[in-house]
């Protein structure tokens, strides 16, 4: 695949289609491969495409597409859900942009690798379904299935919602249990959820790192920059503060959140952040009928739409927000 | 720093009986910022206001906090006082401490507590208060009254009376609503078409008055005094301007099988009609789901008859634009439907009539040309029962929580008028309560009873069994004698209960008019301000806010107008200053402002802006049009990024109230 990806990029770059390709490059180790802009085919040889390409894209496009000629993207199928959304909300030059729509079947999560491997991790293979680790200490094959990041467990798409062109065949939307841990917390009793979040939200460093990476956080100044905001904060100085970041953020991207589970995996106190935002998913579901921020580039979410047919907001937890 | 001023009212006792108001007044002497703090029995009075004015000359206050009822009632009150005492009227702040506080709470401590709280949020937010400063916007001097019935056509006349142009739009193709289909109105028993038909004349000829029959209104946009309305005016393939109205053609047609709705059925009317002889406008109108020449191109018989030649096939629904000051609701009532009522076997026998249904059995100019007839058979009935409350005061989900109102009085009329009519006649009546408040109404009743013979029972009919020989066995219990009753009926009568017209909650979201849980439009003040809507420039006439009979209407009808010409007499309306406004540095153009706006406010323009670096960009930015904007705030509360704020509300302010309470 990522022979075919250079190829197509490097095509596309020679005949001026696009001027530069936005796609991942290696790190220093196999698995810290990062987001990378490549401007010639010469650069082209540090490009990759593996089992750790899980960062999503389509928010570099928000500046990108704004410069000067046209970029190359390639986006997962699930990238290509905030690509869309991203466009909803004007935030995309589209004509910026030339995506290509690559084929995923689910990224590898470095920490449960090395959770089953061991330490020293010199070399990952992929072997069918399996993967060979090299570590200093010996080798171990390990099963795909058993090392894929949690997300990826539980897929909502292989299908590509918005692409130019397309390098193998595209998937279906695809049944997915995604919503069962919210469920499980929604069991709990309020106490126990509350303490549930207090551990974990209390683990929070406020590094911002969930909220650089989130494809919904793309405002021109975030309020937890701004000093006029009332919530702007370098760091978190009450032991709530972490909390009521982490809730502000989810009420920011309220309908707007494609579930991309961007923000969990980059976390580097392992919160499961997805968990709000999901929650938010499922009771717009319930409350408004299924609704997927991103699906479709000129729908708009429930809650941040109005329509003449709103039902008042004091019955919508009676009877649904569907009339 | 502000200097604020703390006035606490006592409301009489509304507020003093359950709040502490002097100390109130004392502890909000200590917030920061407060020079003066007083309590007085009545605020709103003219002595109470004057405290303010003295207070504000004497203290220089910059800020003023009233803690007293709620801002729907007093605001504006003491926003003019301030005013006239030279301080900007949006630095003054509403404590509410009477709904919110006196009045839902019963210990003096706990609602003393909380007055307090209420008070300091609302320093905290005098302190973030600035000047502002209100526009100005022209009124056009043009009424729309939606609904042709009795309401609207009182309305409308009235309107016209003072000078001011009226457009009626009206859904059927005549004006008239129900009061058209009623034989006789309670208590004077004269005959309705008399009354009413004379009105529906007078709009038709009255020159400031225009009427658009067999229309509907499409959309809504603007705002009190500037409203643009668009109404589809249904093709009904004649043209008005020729047609005379002869109804050569409603005779000839030969499509004769078509349900008669002015009748409720009982006939048949042909595809091309005029509902009634006396419609207004007397134009026909072809029933496309009918007309074979619409269906399937073959006839043309009307077009041939037609001496006007004013049948058009081809012809379309027309878009009207209009721009309107003042917009009256006048949409009226309809019977609900019996069907989930079957033990009253509506739905089983064709001689179990809803009293409407009876209206047209009795009128004559109806399908019996007056005379009583079983609509089964053609006979003569000698035993009819009525039965009260089907539908209305009904606990459970089937029927509706309120009473009608007019069922009483109208089945009273229905059984004096058969009894009068047809001595050999037994009429009963079973009811729950005889509810007659009006004038001469109990008298009217009583009349029914002990002139007229009527038997009135008190007690609920079970079931109505069709037999085999055409009666209908009524079952029921006699709850003062406290025995089941069995009665052999010819017809049983159904005072079914009333409910607004199912246009009515579309209609209140295009006006951003508010509804109670019944779809009935909820009025500004129940008690001080019943014909207006709280969406402003909205009024409200007849039905549409809830039961009445026809003098009542009439007299909400003339009120709605009176609001409506005060509104129009007015050259220029003063805009509320506290729209949104956007900080275009922080905005992302992402559109979710607009897409949540109710009335279309926003917009959005490509900005060149200056960037770092020497660079410019050109971005994407929102731009909120103040005379359109109502502030309501959504767009605040949908913008990721704080750009959008509200002027007199901003998110500073609203945290700092809500820093204040959590304090």
């Amino acid at each position: 695949m990522q022979e075919v990806m250079i190829k197509k990029a490097a095509e596309l770059l020679e005949n001026g289609t696009v001027n530069r390709v936005m796609g991942w490059k290696a790190g220093e180790f196999i698995y810290d491969v990062t987001p990378a802009v490549f401007e010639t085919a010469e650069e082209l040889k540090d490009f990759v495409y593996g089992d750790f390409c899980a960062p999503n894209l389509s928010k570099y496009m928000v500046a990108e597409s704004k410069k000067d000629g046209k970029i190359l993207v390639f986006l997962k199928p699930c990238d290509t859900y905030s690509f869309n959304e991203l466009l909803c909300e004007h935030r995309i030059n589209r004509d910026g942009v030339y995506v290509v729509g690559i084929p995923c079947d689910g990224k590898t999560d470095i920490e449960k690798i090395k959770a089953l491997a061991g330490p020293g991790i010199i070399d990952i293979k992929r072997e069918g379904d399996n993967l060979k680790v090299q570590t200093a200490y010996g080798s171990s094959e390990l099963s795909r299935d058993d090392v894929k990041l949690d997300r990826c467990l539980v897929c909502k798409s292989h299908k590509h919602v918005a692409y130019d062109e397309l390098i193998g065949e595209d998937g279906e939307i695809r049944e997915s249990k995604r919503f069962d841990e919210v469920e499980r917390l929604e069991h709990m009793t309020p106490e126990e959820r509350f303490s549930f979040w207090r551990g974990e939200l209390s683990k929070c460093i406020r590094c911002n790192a969930c909220r650089n990476v989130c494809p919904a956080c793309t405002c021109e100044k975030c309020v937890f920059d701004n000093p006029a905001s009332g919530v702007e904060n370098k760091a978190a100085s009450t032991s709530f503060e972490e909390n009521m970041f982490h809730i502000i953020r989810a009420f920011h991207v309220a309908g707007r959140c494609t579930d991309c589970g961007e923000c969990s995996r980059v976390c580097p106190q392992h919160i499961p952040l997805h968990l709000l935002n999901r929650k938010f998913i499922k009771d717009i579901n319930e409350l408004y009928g299924e609704y997927q921020a991103g699906a479709d580039p000129e729908s708009r979410s429930p809650v941040v739409d109005f329509t003449k047919n709103d039902a008042e907001p004091g019955i919508i937890y009676e009877r649904g927000g569907n009339e | 720093m502000q200097k604020i001023g703390v006035f606490v009212c006592h409301c009489g006792t509304n507020i003093a009986a359950t709040v502490d108001v002097q100390k109130v007044a004392q502890t909000l002497k200590n917030e920061p910022g407060v020079v003066f703090s007083t309590d007085y029995q009545y605020m709103c009075s003219e002595s109470g206001q004057d405290i303010i004015k003295n207070a504000i000359a004497e203290y220089k206050l910059t800020g003023v906090v009233i803690c007293s009822c709620s801002p729907r009632m007093h605001e504006a009150t003491f926003r003019r006082a301030a005013e006239k005492a030279g301080l900007n009227p949006y630095m003054v702040e509403i404590a509410n401490i009477r709904e919110q506080c006196s009045w839902i709470h019963k210990e003096m401590q706990t609602a003393t507590e909380k007055a307090v709280i209420l008070g300091r949020a609302a320093i905290a937010k005098v302190h973030l208060n600035a000047p502002l400063t209100a526009g100005e916007s022209p009124v056009t001097k043009r009424a729309l009254v939606i609904g042709g019935g009795i309401a609207g056509i009182q309305t409308a006349l009235d309107i016209a009376d003072a000078g001011f142009n009226v457009d009626i739009v009206e859904k059927k193709p005549t004006i008239g609503g129900k009061m058209a289909q009623i034989d006789k109105t309670f208590p004077t028993l004269d005959c309705a078409a008399c009354i009413l038909t004379p009105k529906m004349v007078d709009c038709a000829q009255n020159d400031k008055i225009n009427i658009y029959a067999y229309s509907e209104v499409e959309d809504i946009s603007g705002f009190v005094g500037n409203f643009s309305v668009k109404i589809r005016k249904k093709a009904r393939y004649v043209d008005e301007t020729k047609c005379t109205g002869c109804g050569l053609c409603t005779e000839k047609c030969p499509q004769k099988n078509v349900p008669n709705e002015f009748n409720l059925g009982f006939d048949n009317r042909r595809a091309i009609y005029i509902p009634f002889a006396q419609a207004v406008p007397k134009k026909a109108t072809i029933d496309p789901d009918y007309c074979t020449m619409l269906k399937t191109g073959k006839c043309g018989v009307c077009s041939k008859l037609c001496t006007a030649g004013a049948i058009d096939y081809k012809q379309k629904d027309q878009i009207i634009e209009e721009k309107y000051g003042a917009i009256i609701v006048a949409t009226g009532f309809e019977p609900i439907k019996v069907d989930k009522y079957d033990e009253f076997a509506y739905s089983q026998s064709k001689d179990v009539v809803t009293s409407l249904e009876l209206e047209r059995l009795m009128n004559a100019a109806g399908p019996t040309k007056g005379t009583l007839l079983r609509p089964s058979d053609g006979t003569h009935p000698h035993t009819i029962v009525f039965v009260q409350c089907v539908g209305s005061r009904c606990e459970d989900e089937k029927g509706k929580p309120y009473c009608s109102k007019v069922c009483c009085m109208y089945t009273a009329k229905h059984a004096m008028l058969i009894r009068e009519k047809y001595p050999d006649t037994e009429v009963y009546v079973f009811y729950i309560d005889v509810r007659t408040p009006g004038k001469n109404f109990d008298e009217f009743y009583r009349r029914a009873v002990e002139q007229y013979g009527v038997h009135y029972i008190k007690g609920m009919v079970g079931k109505v069994m069709p037999r085999a020989d055409g009666k209908l066995e009524v079952r029921a219990s006699d709850l003062l004698l406290g025995k089941q009753l069995h009665i052999d009926a010819d017809m049983v009568v159904l005072a079914v209960a009333i409910e607004p017209d199912k246009t009515a909650r579309p209609l209140a979201t295009m006006l951003t008019a508010s509804m109670d849980t019944n779809d009935f439009f909820t009025e500004a003040h129940p008690k001080l301000r019943p014909v207006e809507s709280p969406t402003a420039g909205i009024f409200l006439s007849g039905m549409c806010q809830g039961p009445k009979d026809i003098p009542e209407t009439v007299a909400q009808a003339s009120a709605a107008a009176a609001k409506a010409i005060g509104l129009l007499c007015k050259d220029k309306l003063t805009c509320n200053p506290c729209v949104a406004h956007s900080d275009e540095m922080m905005c992302n153009g992402c559109s979710l402002c607009a897409n949540v706006c109710p009335y279309g406010a926003i917009t959005y323009v490509d900005k060149e802006f200056r960037m770092p670096n020497r660079t410019t960009a050109i971005r994407r930015v929102s731009s909120v049009n103040p005379a359109v904007c109502q502030g309501c705030g959504a767009c605040t509360v949908a913008c990721p990024s704080g750009a959008m704020d509200l002027s007199g509300f901003s998110n500073r302010q609203i945290m700092s109230e809500v820093d204040a309470i959590c304090k």
